[in-house]
């Protein structure tokens, strides 16, 4: 999984049916310090994230398993929200 | 599966249905000579490592296996902790 | 399926139980030109490989499986094969 913040809402009215119940995020990805460091992913959420928050995003076949998307045609999904992420500083890359 | 070493722990707001009770932790994959190899990322611990610990990890689906029965939808799992690396 | 060169082997007590009795070795997938391509990672060894010795692997979880015989092994690296050559064309 990555951590990421939401930077922006997909509306998208023409979709696969499956995609309909929930919002499309547009994401980025963060370093543990919780600076953007990468390019963008749209991925569907789970747990009613907003702008602005940090969140976990899981990717590839296992973001199907998440709550109600079984068989939902989706590769990125946002699984939880960040409440702390806590480094050991001496062994920060 | 590739090593990493644990550098942090990560805390999500408890949601029913997704990684309710699992113990997530900030992983850097390495090199066998210990140095990083790319991006941090996140992995779900079924195996009790702590930080500092050096670790292997599987991704994909595969990463959600020591969960079963309950679908736990994460990308990347750490399966062991490492005693030795010879090379 | 990859070409690799095991490069070394991890020894670990504490791990998911389908791993039990399991070797693991260190591979470094190379290019057809012998080059590093990629990681080092660590794969379930099914073939008795050595170090030094170059091996195909296959990076699929299913698969890597099949060579552990443990279905929902938690695994996504294997040997499956030790190369005795390669012919470019």
């Amino acid at each position: 999984m990555i951590l990421a913040r939401i930077v922006g809402t997909v509306v998208a009215t023409r979709k696969d049916p499956r995609l309909v119940s929930n919002k499309l995020l547009l994401v980025r990805p963060v370093d543990p310090s919780g600076t953007v460091d990468g390019g963008y992913l749209v991925a569907i959420d789970t747990v009613d994230a907003g702008v602005g928050e940090t969140v976990l995003v899981v990717s590839g076949s296992s973001a199907r398993m998440a709550a109600g998307l079984k068989d939902t045609p989706v590769d990125a999904a946002i699984v939880g929200i960040v409440d702390a992420v806590e480094t050991d500083e001496t062994s920060e890359p | 599966m590739q090593l990493a070493r644990v550098i942090g722990t990560v805390v999500v707001t408890p949601k029913d249905g997704n990684l309710h009770g699992v113990t997530l932790l900030l992983i850097q994959p390495i090199a066998p000579s210990r140095t990083p190899v790319g991006k941090p990322l996140v992995a779900a611990d079924s195996v009790g490592a702590g930080v500092g610990e050096e670790v292997f990890f599987v991704r994909g689906k595969e990463a959600s296996f020591p969960f079963h029965p309950v679908d736990v939808p994460v990308d990347a799992g750490i399966v062991g902790v490492v005693d030795a690396i010879d090379t | 399926m990859l070409l690799a060169r095991v490069v070394g082997n991890v020894v670990a007590t504490q791990k998911n139980r389908t791993f039990e009795g399991a070797k693991l070795l260190l591979v470094q997938p190379l290019t057809e030109h012998d080059a590093p391509r990629g990681p080092v990672l660590l794969a379930i060894d099914g073939v008795g490989a050595g170090i030094d010795e170059k091996v195909l692997i296959v990076v699929e979880g299913r698969a890597a499986a099949e060579v552990l015989g443990r279905p929902l092994a938690p695994v996504d690296a294997a040997i499956v094969g030790i190369v005795d050559r390669v012919d470019l064309g």
